[in-house]
């Protein structure tokens, strides 16, 4: 049983929890776990079965893309956090360049 | 002659100078395109897409001409039109109209037919990052928050520190451990609550992330503030083109640490021609960073389309030193899409290019600025940039904030007496022609 750290951005569609809890051995089967139990969740972070691009993933503090993505090991020790991924947004600016 | 931006006009009313009627229309996200309301948000409550600053083109172009702007004052807020606010706050630091510097000396040194040099350290607080600053601590007030928070590589805790400051709020700034003693003490010296963190960058920027909407009262401006915060980057596009009588170069050269200022000078550029007030550009957009934290750089090199974070930056531009670079993928497709380069360059040649540009013109850089400069010099060996090429070369921060990588002090101290200096002047002009 690991714990997920929910952002106050996502609380709202997890009737307010600051923290949850699901089992898993890795990443993908915590999260896999935390969408069984909060739906509204997986539609706020996945888009056709796959998680966003706007999502980071962090155990115990490391970014998973510097250790084996969603095939990162997780013990109930672990904490995993779920926080967004920044950007300006500038789509607008490449929608121009590539039709000039 | 540098291009500087001329006082306002005599004629200038106080209308001219606060009343404006906003092209900012609100927030939309990037990703499916739903509107949010306006406030300190920064995340798509429907999709999780970040949210971005949108305007009316339309209501700009009638109200935002090259007279209107001429007659305000020497700020950033000269373009408040195409800026995320309602209205120009009444207070808070004088930022931006920097100078643009021509640059003959360096421009021969390089090859290039002209070189302009956006002096940017010429802020109030010695950086760019007054710019993205001013822009969200003005929404920061008028959102009810009291405290201004980041997560900074050095610049912005010490604008973030003068603005909050010049507006009554209160500063706390997150930094890396190993910051250079010189921004850490600007920071302090301002006032700036400052907590050094025993974690890169990236690090403390997710702890940053951590706290966002946590404290009451807090606004975190790189993030959830960043909607209006990233929109005063612009404002560098917005000087260049009026400084060049309203047009843009063929080339500018930013550095990239997260991407945010390379792509929204890019962003400004557009705008402009969207709203009539420069005629549409083929400008390319060449972006530097260290080779010892160069996400960008690799996957540009590497043909990619995805950037691989670098878990542990290796190189003395710190500023720079962010290995998961938040725009990082719209900065790739820009430097692809505008037929200009990101470039990755070594810590060696970062010190050189501080010395080229400070020997040739008389301007010191901060380490950032030699990679942007340095970038230059290889876009040109790569054929991006030619010989007839007009270059704009962004210098985003002041070399005293960096002096411990970049300057020796002599070592021999000599006696005041005449014979002394001989001996001392003699010994350096032996000393390989240092001395000319």
């Amino acid at each position: 049983m690991s714990r997920v750290r929910i952002p106050p951005v996502l609380r709202d569609v997890v009737g307010g929890s600051r923290e949850l809890v699901a089992h898993g051995a890795t990443v993908a089967a915590v999260l896999d776990g935390l969408f069984a139990d909060q739906p509204a969740l997986r539609d706020r972070l996945t888009e056709d079965g796959r998680l966003s691009s706007f999502v980071n993933v962090y155990v115990n503090d490391t970014d998973i893309r510097h250790r084996q993505g969603l095939e990162t090991k997780v013990s109930s020790e672990d904490v995993v956090i779920l926080l967004p991924a920044m950007a300006g947004g500038c789509d607008e600016v490449r929608a121009h360049l590539s039709s000039r | 002659m540098t291009l500087s931006i001329p006082p306002a006009a005599p004629e200038s009313t106080s209308a001219d100078r606060g009343a404006f009627v906003p092209g900012f229309s609100g927030l939309s996200c990037r990703a499916c395109g739903a509107e949010a309301k306006t406030g300190p948000s920064f995340v798509c409550s429907r999709c999780f897409g970040p949210l971005r600053a949108t305007y009316d083109f339309a209501t700009v172009a009638q109200h935002l001409t090259h007279e209107t702007v001429a007659r305000r004052p020497r700020t950033l807020w000269r373009y408040a039109e195409l800026l995320p606010v309602e209205r120009v706050p009444d207070d808070g630091l004088p930022v931006g109209c920097s100078p643009l510097v021509p640059a003959p000396r360096l421009a021969a040194r390089l090859g290039l037919r002209q070189v302009w040099i956006k002096d940017d350290s010429r802020n109030p607080t010695l950086s760019f990052k007054d710019r993205v600053v001013a822009i969200a601590a003005a929404r920061a007030r008028e959102f009810g928050f009291h405290t201004l928070a980041c997560a900074s590589t050095g610049n912005l805790a010490a604008s973030v520190a003068a603005t909050a400051a010049s507006m009554g709020l209160r500063a706390v700034v997150l930094v890396p451990a190993d910051l250079e003693p010189a921004k850490v003490a600007q920071a302090v010296a301002l006032g700036a609550h400052v907590i050094r963190v025993d974690a890169p960058y990236d690090a403390v920027n997710r702890l940053s992330l951590e706290l966002t909407d946590e404290l009451e009262g807090w606004a975190v401006l790189n993030v959830n503030l960043r909607p209006f915060y990233a929109e005063g980057s612009k404002t560098i596009a917005f000087e260049i083109a009026e400084q060049l009588g309203w047009r843009a170069p063929a080339v500018v050269v930013a550095p990239l640490a997260s991407g945010s200022m390379y792509t929204k000078i890019a962003q400004g550029f557009e705008e402009l021609s969207a709203v009539g007030l420069i005629e549409r550009s083929a400008t390319r957009y060449v972006g530097g960073q260290a080779g010892g934290c160069g996400p960008i750089a690799a996957a540009f090199a590497a043909g990619l389309d995805e950037i691989t974070p670098v878990a542990e930056p290796v190189t003395i531009v710190r500023s720079l030193a962010i290995g998961s670079p938040a725009d990082g993928v719209p900065a790739l497709a820009l430097a692809r899409s505008s037929g200009g380069s990101v470039e990755g360059v070594s810590d060696a040649g970062v010190v050189a290019a501080v010395r080229l540009l400070a020997a040739s013109e008389g301007i010191l850089t901060e380490t950032a600025g030699g990679v942007t400069l340095a970038a230059l010099q290889r876009a040109i060996d790569h054929g991006v940039v030619g010989t007839d090429d007009e270059a704009v070369v962004v210098i985003s921060g002041n070399g005293l904030k960096t002096l411990d990588v970049l300057a020796e002090l002599p070592d021999q101290i000599i006696a005041p007496t005449f014979d002394a200096f001989e001996a001392r002047w003699a010994a350096l002009q032996g000393a390989g022609g240092a001395v000319r």
